[in-house]
C-alpha cells in the first residue's frame, strides 16, 4: 500500500460523506458494503522513523462518521462477542453515525474506562472485528468495521474537547483500599472503588504511574498524554498516589492491612520478568531484554538528549520474537538511529502474536523480518561486545497442540548474522517479589496469583488481577479483571458493615 | 520525595548524606540498598547502599562517591532540598549469623555499605577482622566507625601514606594461611578488589562473599539490565544479591558490562560539569 497524506483521506471521506448523509436512513445493506473502509492516516513513514511522535494520527470528523455508517447496525451483535469486556459497539457506533459524539462516549464509559489507550492498543483483529458481519460479508477481516479506530476517535475527541468528565464520587465510607501496581488493571480499580466512596491509594514502584502503559508501550503507539489524562482524573476523585514504593520491600503486603489499616488490597503488579533464551552469549554487552530497552526509552526517556540514562548506541539490532513487544522495540531501535533492524521469529508471520496494524508500521519503517529463524548463540568480541548472532533455519511441520504448525530445525542450517545489539523479546513471567515477601499467597507454577471468580486470592482481603493473574496478556484483559476485582472489593466492604 | 537532612563530605569526592526516609528506615536490613533520582523526569536511577538508619530520626544515611553526572548532581544538593525520587530498601538482605571467624574487606568507597554488614556481623558473635583500603591516606573513609567494630583492624593504602603499604589482598591472603583460618570473608570494593580478593581465598576454600554494584534500571527484578553469571546460573543482582559468592562470579563479564556505556557517561559528566562551570562564571 502506498502512502497517503492524511489531508488527502480526510478530503475523499468528505466527499463521500456529503453522498451518503443524506440518504443515509435508507441506506440498504449493498449500498454500505460499498462505503470504502476507512484508512488510518498516519504519519509519513520516512518522517516518523525519525521522531517519537504518534505513527497514527486518528481519523477525522468524517472519516469517522463514514465508517461509522459502514456498520450494518446488524441483529446479532457478534462484535460484542469479540470483545472481553463487551462493550456494545454497534450502539457507540450508531451515535457517531449520527454525530452525537457526547452519547458515544457514554455508551464506551459504561464498560471500559480506557478507551483512549484500547483503542490503540486492542488486538480487535482477533477481538471484535475479526466477528463482524461486515468483514465476514467482504471475506477480508482488514475490511471489517474499524471499531477499534471508531473507539479511539470517541475518546480523543473527549480529552481533546475538554469534555471529560470526572466520575461522581459517593460519600466517604471510611474504609481504605490500597492498590498496588499502576497499570490498566490497577488504574482500574482504583477509579471503580474510590467511586464508591472508598478511601484510595496507589503504590507504584516506579517514579511515574502506568506501568506497561507508560514504561513498555513506546509514545508513538500511545502517547503519554493519554496516560497523563487517565491520572489526572483520577487524582480529582481524589485518589491518593504513592510512587517509589515496592510492595513487599518498602512494605510488606501484608502490612498494608495489618499495619497501615487498609481494608482491602489489590494486587496488579503485572508480569514484569523479562525471560531470556537461555543461550551462550545472552549476558555479552549489548544485549537487552526488551524490558530493559524500552524502559530505558520510555520511562527514562534516553531518546531525549537531556536524558541522564543512557541507551546503547546501535548500528544493527536483532530483536528477538514476534509479539507486540517486540514490534515495539524493533521500531524504537529504528528511532534510535539503528540503521538495519531485523526481528527475527521462529514462525511464520501467520503465527505472529503481534497486532497487525504494528507489523505493517514497522514494515513500513524499515523494520526487516526473518522468518523461521532463530538464535542459537550471541557472538562477543575480546571485549565481551556483541559483534554477530548465530541462527538456525526452520520449516513448518505438523499442527501442534494449539492447532499452529510447529516450527522444526533445519538439521545443519547455522549462519551467523552480523550485529551489534541483541533485544530479547520472548515474553515476560510474573515477578516474583511479591508472592516470595508473601508466603501464604497461592500461586501456580508459572508464579501467578491464583484467584476465584470474584478475582479474591487465598488471602483475606487481598485480590488480585491483571497480568499478575493471567501471565502476560492483554491490556483490555487486565482492564477487564481490574473491573471484577473492584466489583469484588466492593461487594466485600458493603457486606462488612 | 526526601527531604537531605545532613550532608558532610569526607574526602575531595566522597559526601555522606542522611535522608528523611521512615519506612525505608524501618524495614531496611543489612546489605539492602536505595535507588534515588536527581531529577524524576529526565534524570537516570542510581543504586546506592544504605549505610545505616536511625528509626527515631526517620533517616537513612548514604555515603557515595562523585564517579558520574548524578552523584556529581546529588552532591551540590544542600540540607532541606528534597531530592525527588527515592525508592528502597532494594535487594536481599545480607545472611547474618554467627560463622565464627569473618573477615571484612572493603575497599575505597566500598567500605560504606560493608560498614552495617560489620556491625550485625559482630552483634551475632563473630570475631570481626576488618581490612579496609585506598590508593591514598586522604581516600580512607569511616575509619573509627570500622575500628569501633572490629576486634582486629588492618589500614593498606597503595601508596603506603598510611598503615601498610599493600592491596588488601596481602594481608587477607595472610589470614588464610594462619590456624585457624577465617570462616568467611565479605569483600566489598570496586569490582577488580573483589574479583582478587576471591581469587585470593579461593586456594583457601574460603567462602568469600561479594557485593555487586551492576548498572541497574528498575531494581526490582523487571529489566534484567543488572544480570550477572553465578556459576552456572543467571542471577538478577538487584533481587537475587546484591550478595553472591565470589568464587562463583563471573567477575570479567561483568566489569565489561559495567562499562556498556562509559564514553555516553563520560559525555554526560564532562557537559555537566562544564554548564555548572559556566552557571558559576555567570554568577561571578
Ligand atoms: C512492550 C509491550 C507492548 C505491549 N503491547 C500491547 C498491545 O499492543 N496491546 C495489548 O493489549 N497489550 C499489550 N501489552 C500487554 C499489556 O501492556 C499488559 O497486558 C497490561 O499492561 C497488563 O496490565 P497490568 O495492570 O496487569 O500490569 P502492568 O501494566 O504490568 O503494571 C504493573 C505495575 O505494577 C508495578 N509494580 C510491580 N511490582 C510492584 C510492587 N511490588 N509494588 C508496587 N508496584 C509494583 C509496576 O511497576 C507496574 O507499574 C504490551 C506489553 C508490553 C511489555
Ligand atoms: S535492575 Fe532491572 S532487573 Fe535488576
Amino acid at each position: 500500500m502506498s502512502y497517503i497524506q492524511p489531508e488527502q483521506l480526510a478530503e475523499q471521506a468528505r466527499s463521500l460523506l456529503d453522498e451518503y448523509l443524506p440518504k443515509v436512513s435508507s441506506l440498504k445493506v449493498k449500498e454500505r458494503q460499498k462505503i470504502p473502509a476507512q484508512e488510518m492516516p498516519t504519519q509519513d513513514p520516512i518522517v516518523r522513523s525519525a521522531n517519537m511522535e504518534e505513527v497514527a494520527l486518528g481519523y477525522s470528523f468524517e472519516q469517522a462518521q463514514l465508517e461509522a455508517i459502514r456498520c450494518l447496525q446488524c441483529p446479532k451483535q457478534n462484535c460484542i462477542e469479540g470483545c472481553p469486556v463487551k462493550i456494545d459497539i454497534p450502539r457507540f457506533i450508531h451515535h457517531i453515525a449520527q454525530g452525537e459524539m457526547e452519547q458515544a462516549i457514554a455508551v464506551l464509559k459504561e464498560t471500559t474506562l480506557l478507551p483512549a489507550v484500547c483503542g490503540r492498543v486492542c488486538p480487535q483483529e482477533k477481538q471484535c472485528q475479526l466477528h463482524c458481519t461486515l468483514g465476514k460479508a467482504l471475506k477480508d477481516v482488514d475490511k471489517s468495521v474499524a471499531i477499534g479506530r471508531l473507539e479511539r476517535f470517541v475518546a480523543d475527541w473527549e480529552r481533546i474537547n475538554g469534555k471529560t468528565v470526572i466520575p461522581a464520587v459517593k460519600p466517604a465510607t471510611g474504609k481504605k483500599v490500597a492498590v498496588v501496581g499502576s497499570g490498566p488493571a490497577g488504574l482500574v480499580v482504583a477509579a471503580d472503588c474510590r467511586r464508591e466512596g472508598h478511601h484510595v491509594t496507589i503504590f507504584e514502584a516506579f517514579h511515574k504511574l502506568g506501568g506497561v502503559l507508560r514504561y513498555g508501550i513506546p509514545e508513538f503507539r500511545l502517547p503519554n498524554d493519554i496516560i497523563d489524562n487517565e491520572i489526572e482524573t483520577l487524582k480529582a476523585m481524589g485518589v491518593e498516589i504513592k510512587t517509589n514504593f515496592v510492595v513487599g520491600r518498602t512494605r510488606k503486603l501484608i502490612d498494608l492491612i495489618e499495619k497501615d489499616g487498609y481494608d482491602a488490597v489489590f494486587v496488579g503488579t503485572g508480569a514484569g520478568l523479562p525471560i531470556f533464551m537461555g543461550i551462550e552469549g545472552e549476558n555479552l554487552v549489548g544485549v537487552f531484554s526488551a524490558n530493559e530497552y524500552l524502559t530505558r526509552a520510555n520511562l527514562m526517556k534516553a531518546f531525549e538528549k537531556r536524558a541522564d540514562t543512557p541507551i546503547y548506541p546501535s548500528r544493527k539490532v536483532m530483536v528477538l520474537g514476534g509479539g507486540n513487544v517486540a514490534m515495539d522495540a524493533s521500531r524504537m531501535a529504528k528511532r534510535l538511529g539503528a540503521g538495519t533492524v531485523y526481528v527475527v521469529y521462529r514462525r511464520t508471520e501467520n503465527e505472529m502474536p503481534a497486532r497487525k496494524e504494528e507489523v505493517l508500521h514497522a514494515k513500513e519503517e524499515g523494520v526487516e523480518f526473518l522468518f523461521l529463524q532463530n538464535a542459537r548463540r550471541v557472538v562477543g568480541d575480546s571485549q565481551g561486545r556483541v559483534i554477530g548472532v548465530e541462527c538456525v533455519r526452520y520449516e513448518l511441520g505438523e499442527p501442534d497442540a494449539s492447532g499452529r504448525r510447529a516450527p522444526v530445525l533445519i538439521p545443519n542450517s547455522e549462519f551467523v548474522m552480523e550485529v551489534d545489539t541483541v533485544i530479547v523479546a520472548v515474553g515476560n513471567g510474573s515477578n516474583p517479589l511479591i508472592s516470595q515477601t508473601t508466603p501464604q499467597l497461592a500461586v501456580n507454577k508459572r508464579g501467578n496469583i491464583l484467584v476465584d471468580e470474584t478475582q479474591k486470592t487465598s488471602v483475606d482481603k487481598i485480590f488480585a488481577g491483571g497480568d499478575i493473574v493471567l501471565g502476560a496478556a492483554t491490556v483490555i484483559l487486565a482492564m477487564g479483571e481490574g473491573r471484577r476485582s473492584a466489583e469484588g472489593i466492593n461487594r466485600m466492604l458493603a457486606e462488612g458493615e | 520525595m526526601s527531604r537531605i537532612l545532613f550532608k558532610q563530605q569526607f574526602t575531595e569526592d566522597v559526601f555522606l548524606m542522611r535522608l528523611h526516609a521512615p519506612l525505608i528506615a524501618e524495614e531496611r536490613q543489612a546489605g539492602q540498598f536505595i535507588i534515588l533520582q536527581t531529577d524524576d523526569d529526565f534524570g537516570e536511577r542510581i543504586p546506592l547502599t544504605i549505610a545505616d538508619a536511625d528509626t527515631k530520626e526517620g533517616s537513612i544515611t548514604i555515603i557515595f562517591q562523585v564517579v558520574g553526572k548524578t552523584t556529581k548532581q546529588l552532591s551540590t544538593f544542600s540540607v532541606d532540598d528534597e531530592l525527588p525520587a527515592l525508592v528502597g530498601p532494594l535487594g536481599t538482605p545480607t545472611h547474618i549469623e554467627n560463622f565464627g571467624r569473618v573477615v571484612c574487606v572493603g575497599g575505597g568507597i566500598g567500605v560504606a555499605p560493608l560498614h552495617p554488614i560489620a556491625q550485625a556481623l559482630k552483634k551475632a558473635g563473630n570475631h570481626v577482622t576488618i581490612i579496609t583500603g585506598a590508593r591514598t591516606k586522604d581516600l580512607l573513609i569511616l575509619e573509627n566507625e570500622m575500628k569501633a567494630i572490629a576486634d582486629e583492624f588492618i589500614v593498606c593504602t597503595d601508596d603506603g601514606s598510611y598503615g601498610r603499604k599493600a592491596l588488601v589482598t596481602a594481608p587477607l591472603k595472610e589470614l588464610c594461611e594462619q590456624t585457624p583460618k577465617p570462616d568467611m570473608v565479605i569483600s566489598i570494593g570496586p569490582p577488580v578488589m573483589m574479583k582478587f580478593c576471591s581469587e585470593t581465598t579461593r586456594p583457601y576454600q574460603v567462602f568469600t562473599q561479594v557485593s555487586l554494584n551492576t548498572i541497574m534500571v528498575d531494581g526490582t527484578g523487571m529489566c534484567g539490565g543488572c544480570r550477572v553469571n553465578v556459576g552456572k546460573e543467571v542471577k538478577f543482582v538487584c533481587v537475587d544479591g546484591p550478595e553472591f559468592d565470589g568464587h562463583l562470579v563471573d567477575f570479567d563479564n561483568m566489569i565489561n558490562r559495567l562499562n556498556s556505556y562509559k564514553d555516553i557517561e563520560r559525555h554526560h559528566y564532562k557537559c555537566f560539569v562544564e554548564n555548572a562551570f559556566k552557571e558559576q562564571e555567570v554568577e561571578a
